[in-house]
């Protein structure tokens, strides 16, 4: 096949299609709005079946129980809409059941505005619901890799029972670039004998619940929860090194702030600093090897983002006081020039670079 | 050297800037080059400004945001005092001047006034007037040829509109032609 030009949100809503998404639970938000006409519009062409909901927490809920007929189902939203999908991202987690969940975000809190940011990365990272638990969460830094990582995100879904967030940001859903989508091979997932498809020859009552009002039998429940996540955490972490071998200074940026990041990495570089950057690409879980790799000789990390500071917390406990941890960021829609990175790195790398 | 343009399209919303920046990231892609496109789509006022960033280049795009344009193709007043300003030393500033009344007073960027609203007019069609602004673009950067531009709009007009490719070509000529003799 050959390129295309598409959006970002018709590229996340296409991509989930070509890896098998039937159902579409959601409501409209700029700057994802795209997102949803497009499965409106596409959905019913596979077969497959669009609802808008009448508000983020019902599009949740319905995802919960399609999700329970082992279907693959997704919904979408920016900021605010994601918050309200929380107490039913929880309930997923609580009931093991697969999901695909993206979150283009845009400037908090509150209402606060239809611009790019990265402010909701401690919600979607660190739980965001109630109770133990974090989903893993992709972030993709171009259109390309939004199709590669939407079958990944579906696959590891079914993989590990849960349901998975796609973090994006206004800027990404919105951009228009070259994209190709290739055939991929299924991989080999464990068959859905939990799914409840009616009663016909399949082995009787399937029971998807949260529910354990016994404390011990809740107890071995979130055992077994964690001990789900502790496997993803060993082998789900994704992450990109660049120009990190020789680094005294390590840029850690993800999503489209990335790019712009590398842009600036590369100008450092063209004045004699040794500077590279490590791109997360799992935001949970972290990747920890790259840290690991570049610790022992970087004199110093500078997180980039679009937010007031969250990532940050997670490089620190990366980096292990190995070395500083600095900060260069802009939040509220305001994207972060390549330029003022620059600055950053310069002032972080200290002497005489013109 | 190595191609980087960084194009801000900006005009009234419904004067065509998405499209027209649309119809260049489909001409380099087609061309085998590196390409973004990036829509404003903040809170705009009725009669405000609305514009498309297209980044063109060799290498893969790193911020499909532009702060600093190497190209700005002006429609309208207030899109030549918000851009203007930022445009690189160097670079070129293409303004349609039938729309555009005010003057640019940089003198450290290549300033083309193109009267493409008229010229488009006399070609028959008022609504080609930024294929006549293409045409001088394509003209003064070469970032894409013609013909690139003209499979872009076979898809965006589709066989109901097939009738206005012939037009649409004249345009993207005239407009080359013209830039051609300014510099």
């Amino acid at each position: 096949m050959s390129k295309i030009l598409m959006k970002g949100n018709e590229v996340i809503a296409e991509a989930a299609v070509k890896a098998g998404c039937k159902y579409f639970f959601g409501y409209p938000i700029t700057p994802q709005s795209e997102l949803v006409a497009y499965m409106a519009r596409r959905l019913p062409e596979v077969g497959g079946l669009f609802l808008q909901a009448e508000s983020e927490v019902a599009a949740v809920n319905m995802v919960y129980g399609a999700a329970a007929t082992g279907k693959r189902v997704m919904t979408s939203s920016s900021s605010p809409g994601f918050s309200l999908k929380q107490e039913g991202i929880s309930f997923l987690v609580g009931s093991e059941l697969p999901a695909f969940l993206v979150n283009v975000m845009r400037g908090g809190p509150g209402l606060g505005n239809i611009m790019p940011a990265q402010s909701d990365y401690f919600q979607i990272t660190k739980g965001g619901g109630h109770g133990d638990y974090f989903c893993p969460v992709y972030a993709p830094a171009s259109l390309q890799e939004i199709v590669d990582l939407t079958q990944v995100a579906f696959d590891t879904a079914d993989k590990y029972r849960t349901p998975v967030i796609m973090a994006a940001d206004g800027m990404l859903g919105q951009m228009m670039e070259p994209v190709e989508f290739f055939e991929t091979e299924a991989p080999e997932l464990p068959e859905k004998t939990w799914a409840a498809t009616g009663e016909r020859g399949d082995g009787g009552p399937k029971v998807v619940n949260s529910l354990h009002l016994d404390a011990g039998s809740l107890y071995q429940h979130n055992k077994h929860l964690n001990e789900k996540m502790e496997t993803m955490r060993e082998n789900e972490q994704r992450f990109e090194s660049q120009f990190t071998e020789d680094a005294d200074f390590v840029v850690v940026a993800y999503g489209t702030v990335s790019r712009i990041a590398m842009s600036a990495v590369k100008e450092a570089r063209a004045k004699g600093v040794k500077v590279g950057m490590i791109r997360p690409i799992t935001l949970w879980p972290f990747p920890q090897k790259p840290f690991e790799e570049t610790r022992e000789r970087a004199k110093a990390y500078i997180a980039v983002e679009m937010s007031a500071g969250q990532m940050i917390e997670d490089v620190r406990l990366a980096v292990n006081g190995h070395a500083p941890v600095e900060f260069y960021g802009k939040n509220g829609g305001i994207v972060p020039t390549s330029d003022e990175i620059l600055e950053k790195i310069l002032a972080v790398a200290g002497g005489d670079h013109k | 050297m190595a191609l980087l343009e960084e194009i801000i399209f900006a005009g009234f919303g419904g004067q065509g800037v998405m499209s027209m920046g649309q119809t260049v990231a489909y001409a380099g892609m087609v061309e085998g080059k590196q390409v973004s496109w990036l829509p404003s789509y903040g809170p705009e006022q009725r009669g405000g400004t609305a514009n498309a960033m297209v980044v063109v280049s060799d290498a893969p795009v790193g911020s499909p945001l532009i702060t600093k344009p190497t190209v700005a193709v002006i429609l309208n007043n207030p899109s030549l005092e918000k851009f203007e300003p930022s445009i690189k030393p160097g670079g070129i500033l293409l303004i349609n001047s039938s729309l555009v009344t005010d003057k640019s007073e940089r003198d450290d960027i290549r300033v083309v006034e193109i009267d493409a609203t008229n010229i488009a007019v006399e070609l028959g069609n008022a609504r080609v007037a930024n294929m006549v602004l293409l045409g001088a673009l394509l003209q003064m950067t070469g970032i894409v040829s013609i013909d690139g531009i003209m499979d872009a709009l076979k898809k965006v007009l589709g066989d109901s509109k097939k009738h206005l490719l012939d037009v649409n070509r004249k345009a993207l000529e005239k407009g080359f032609e013209i830039a051609g003799e300014l510099i």
